[in-house]
Order: structure tokens, then sequence, then C-alpha cells
């Protein structure tokens, strides 16, 4: 199956860096699914609004203001805060039709994410494709280049993607983990968990709403648009099914612990994410089509949902075989 | 000081199932009044909380609290002055959170981004240890572990935590065994004369009607029938109560007769 064992190590480092970067993704949803409890099914859409917003920044940035002499760094680097400000404005419209103006949730996440597909269309100039891969014409630097320029002498070359995604994974845990313990964090939890509560906190659940899904989408974004780079390519359906994909992570992590620390549990979802491209990328050794990869994800998000469900099914059917046992000696014994 | 002046609701109006639910119901709740409420099932004594509560905003009437019009204020900001309790201790708290964290909801400290301090953690526990449940040793415990009357404790302290003005509880202590009931009832009782919280309760327990408060109302098909205090109060006996209750649940069902033609 592998040839050496550099070659599981290429894999597995490959696993890892599109499990960190897809992660980013779960930990979106960690945030509006498990803490809001908003199913928010604008995911896709927001995904690729990151991707395109920042590959356009990569590409069409310096042209923008060729006499400001901004270094190509600063491109690279607006890239992703302008990929993160798009997607918290279109969580923004999410949160607004569901909170304002009576659109129901889920169809609240459909209706932006058909929208996007037009917008991300539009901001691309009508262009299927983004390319972000150097030519001899012209240069693009992205963060992955950038952080390969910086590692070029060290020990770390070969890493110089992974430490990108780890650093961007390791960032966003931080923040959740801290976030979620402030007033306007715990007042989100709540209100996934009581919004009655919340109300009667003087908080308006309208409110955490908006402020959840303005930064869960911006996370979404920011993994939208570091694969983007990471790929050296923006695509339209760069984000189709993603928000499957993020779940099946999320629903793995969520099977090693259900309570306990944010940081920990945001570190699972993680390690769900990472676990689901290795699956995956052995998948692929074995000759598994590369079209397969989405229906594999629609099966192991119904696999996580419903083997706990089999589970207890089993169980009821063994306890009613017991009792029916039991009658059935009752009866013999009154013969 | 509470002013109710002339409020009414009709759920589903225009329709078959149109229901006037309150009708036209003026009450003035003085700072220190601790009032019974009584009356039949859906004689509209819930109704009149989420009336106050801001649950809906009522067709007709006026609501004041302290010289402040809140007919028309938004749920969330009258809570800031009214606290309140449900029959179902499930309501008041969230579930998945540490009773440290619905705490640190409920006091509300601080500004959005400020997290639970040293202090705030040590004054969680000296409230939770006024309960004699044992709470605070489980400022990390999730909520959901908690019994119906352990619940409903702190759902009550949570309450009372920024004491309110008004206090509002609809049956709390209906789901609990009559031990932690009894509990709850003192708790409820102290908290209410320490802070001079004007406090409305909803009982079935005709008894706990005479015994607590200074002041108790009877309702029927969404008016008040009875409004008790003083003198009159003190000599009345659950008896005449039970009486005065079971005329007023007949007369009711007489008028729905009357209606019918039978
Ligand atoms: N949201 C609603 N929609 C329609 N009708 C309602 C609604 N809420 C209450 N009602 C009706 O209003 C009337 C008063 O209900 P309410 O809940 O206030 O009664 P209650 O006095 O609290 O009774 P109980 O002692 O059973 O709690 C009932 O007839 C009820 O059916
Ligand atoms: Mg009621």
């Amino acid at each position: 199956m592998f040839e050496s064992f550099a070659d599981f190590l290429t894999l597995g480092q490959n696993a890892l860096e599109l499990g960190l970067i897809y992660g980013l993704t779960a930990l979106a949803l960690f945030l509006s699914y498990s803490m809001l409890n908003v199913c928010d099914l604008s995911t896709d859409g927001c995904f690729t609004l990151g991707s395109v917003v920042g590959a356009m920044f990569i590409v069409y940035g310096p042209a923008w203001f060729p006499d400001s002499g901004l270094p190509l760094w600063f491109w690279s680097v607006m890239s992703i805060v302008a990929a993160m400000l798009a997607g918290s404005l279109s969580g923004l419209v999410t949160a607004v039709l569901q909170t304002r103006m009576g659109v129901q949730s889920l169809l609240a996440g459909i209706v932006v994410n058909t929208a996007l597909y037009s917008v991300n269309l539009a901001i691309s100039g009508n262009q299927v494709r983004v390319n972000m891969n150097s030519t001899f014409k012209k240069t693009y630097e992205t963060v992955f280049t950038e952080s390969k320029a910086l590692l070029q002498d060290t020990p770390f070359a070969q890493q110089s993607s992974l430490f990108v995604a780890l650093a961007a994974v390791a960032l966003v845990i931080l923040f959740l983990s801290l976030f979620l313990r402030t007033r306007i964090g715990l007042s989100i939890r709540a209100t996934g968990s009581n919004p009655d509560m919340v109300r009667s906190s003087s908080i308006n659940p309208a409110f955490t709403t908006t402020v959840g899904l303005c930064i869960s989408n911006s996370i979404t974004a920011l993994s939208g648009c570091l694969l983007a780079q990471h790929q050296k390519v923006h695509d339209i359906n760069i984000g189709i099914g993603v928000v499957t994909v993020a779940l099946a992570s999320l629903l793995i992590g969520g099977v090693f612990l259900r309570r306990g620390p944010i940081a920990v549990r945001a570190l699972l979802v993680v390690v769900g994410a990472f676990i689901f491209r290795m699956v995956y990328a052995v998948a692929l050794r074995l000759n598994m089509p590369t079209n397969m990869l989405r229906a594999v994800s629609a099966v192991i998000v119904v696999l996580t949902i419903s083997v706990p469900h089999f589970i207890n099914a089993g169980k009821r059917l063994h306890r009613r075989r017991q009792a029916n046992r039991e009658r059935g000696q009752a009866v013999r014994a009154d013969h | 000081m509470l002013t109710i002046d002339a409020i009414s609701k009709t759920f589903n109006p225009g329709t078959v199932d149109a229901k006037l639910a309150l009708d036209h119901v003026s009450l003035t709740v003085e700072d220190g009044d601790f009032i019974t409420i009584i009356g039949a099932n859906g004689a509209g004594k819930s109704t009149l909380f989420n009336a106050i509560c801001g649950s809906f905003i009522t067709d007709t009437g006026t609501i004041w609290l302290n010289d402040r019009n809140i007919t028309m204020m938004a749920e969330h900001k009258r809570a800031r002055y009214i606290g309140r309790l449900y029959q179902d201790p499930m309501r008041g708290t969230a579930p998945d959170m540490s009773i440290e964290d619905n705490l640190a909801l409920a006091a509300g400290k601080g500004g959005w981004l400020s997290m639970v301090s040293r202090r705030d953690k040590q004054a969680f526990r000296d409230r939770l240890a006024l309960l004699g449940m044992g709470l605070e040793d489980r400022l990390k415990q999730p909520v959901g572990l908690l019994s119906g009357g352990q619940r409903q404790a702190l759902t009550l302290l949570m309450a009372t935590y920024n004491p309110p003005q008004v206090l509002l509880l609809d049956e709390h202590t209906a789901a609990l065994d009559p031990a932690t009931a009894e509990k709850v009832l003192a708790l409820t009782e102290r908290i209410v004369t320490e802070n001079n919280l004007a406090c409305l309760m909803i009982t079935h327990n005709m008894q706990s009607a005479l015994d607590l408060g200074n002041r108790t109302i009877m309702m029927n098909a969404g008016r008040i029938i009875d409004d008790i205090s003083g003198k009159k109060r003190r000599k009345l006996k659950v008896e005449d109560l039970v009486e005065r209750f079971k005329e007023a649940a007949g007369q009711a069902l007489d008028t729905d007769r009357m209606l019918l033609g039978t």
C-alpha cells in the first residue's frame, strides 16, 4: 500500500495539513452547531467566499494600488483579513434573516448559500477558477509561500505549510476557549441551551445569535481562504459538501468527549477532522475514486449519528426479549 | 411599585378558538407587598405573569413599573427589573452549562468581554452556601445533573442575584417533594423580605396562599374576583377560601351553561 515509510509520512503530513485547514470549518460549526444550536447551511457558500476573496487579494491586490509600494506579503496578510471580514458579513446576513426577518434558521442558511454562489462568481469577475500558481511572468505570494521563504534554510523547510495550518488552528482554539468564557461567550452558549434563560438575564438572543454566526462564519471563510492558498487555486466548487465534511469531523470529535473543557473539546474536533482526512487518504490509496469523498462524508455523518441510536434500539430489543422470557416463565409457573 | 391598569388579552382573536384570557385586569402592587394568587386552571394566572413579563403585548391597558411605562418594552429589557420562576424547574437554567456559568450570566456583571474572576467565584460560593444544599462545592458541574429541587433553588438564587423590583413565582414549588418545597418556600420568603421585593406568587395550595405574604387575590375567567388583605385575611380560614373558590368556579360553570343554552 505504501512504497516506503517516507511515503507514509508524506501522506500523513498532507492529511494533517488538510485536516487542520478543514478542521477550522469544523471549529466554526463547533461554535454555531454545538454551542449556538444553529445548523448553519450557508457554510459551503461561505467557505467558497473566503476562498475567492482571499484569492482575489493575492492575485489582483498588488495591481489595485500599483504605486503604493506595499510589499507582496502585505497582500497575503490582507487576503486573510478580507476573507474573514467577508465571512462575518455573510454570517451577519444569515443571522439577520433568522432573527429579525422571520426566516426559519435552516432556510436562512440555504437562501444565503444559494445567493453566495452568484456573489462568489461576481467577486471573481465570473472566473470559475483563480490561479495563484506563480509563473515566469508573475509571482504570487500566499501565506504558504511566505512561510516557505521564512523557513527555507531551517530544518523545518519541509513542514512550512504545516506550521501555517497549525498556527491558524492554535489561534482559533485559543480564541474560542477564551471567548466562550466571556460574558458574551457564555450568553452564546446559553442561547443554544435555553434561550428563555438568556432573555431573563436581560440579554437579547437575537443579538447573541448574530454575534455567534458572524464569528463562526469568519472562521469558515478563513478555512476556505487557507485551503485555496494551500492548493494554489480557487475554484467556484471548492466549498461543495464542506458542511457535511465538517459536521462529520465535529461528530467524530464528539465521540471521544461530550463534556469537558472547551479547549479540549475543540482540539478533539480538529482531531476528528484529521482522522477523517487520514481515512480518506488511505481510501484513495486503495483506489477509491476521488469523487467518492462526499459520499463517504455523508455516510460518516449518518453513521456517527445513528450508531448510538442503534445501540439503544439493540438494548431495548434485548430487554423486550428478556421481559417476554420472564412472562413465559410466569405463565408456565401458573399451570 | 407595579401598577397594572385595565389590561386585556384575547388569544386567537376573530377565530372560533378566540379566548379572552385577561379581561381588563387592574392591580397595584406596593413595594414589599407579597401577594399570593389563586384560581382554577385556566383562570388566567400565568397569562397575567406573561403580560407583566412582556411575553406578549397586551391588547388594552398599561403597565407601570415605578413611574416607567413598560407596556411596550421588549421582554429581555423588562427582565432587568422583573425576576421570574416557572413551575418547570428546567426552564430557568441552562442545563449544558456549569452552575458557575449559569450564575455568571445571572449576575451579568461587567462588559461583554469580562470573565468570571476569583472574587466572583467566591461570591457565588457564598450565595450558594445560603441554600444549604451543598451546591457551593459543585460549581463546575453542569446544571443538568442537579435534581429538580436543586435546580429550582438555584433558579431562585439567579432570579434574585441582582434584586429585581418585582418577583413573579408561578407555582414554583409544584414539581418538588413536600420537604424540598418547604425549603424553597422558606428561602423565597427570606429573600423577599431581605430585599423588600414586590412579589406575586401563584399557588394551588390554599394553606400557603394564606400563610405566606400579606395579600391574597383570586382570579377567575380572566378577572380578579377577590382581593383580601389585612384583618379580613388574618381571620380567613382555609375552608372559607375553598368555599369562596368553589362558588366562583360554580358561577363560571353556570355562565358557560347559560351561553351554551342548556
Ligand atoms: N399562548 C396561548 N394561546 C392560546 N390560548 C392560551 C395561550 N396561553 C393561555 N391560553 C388560554 O388562556 C387561558 C388562561 O391560561 P393560563 O395559562 O393563564 O391559566 P392558569 O390560570 O395559569 O392555569 P393553571 O392553573 O392551569 O396554570 C386558558 O384558557 C388557556 O387555554
Ligand atoms: Mg399556569
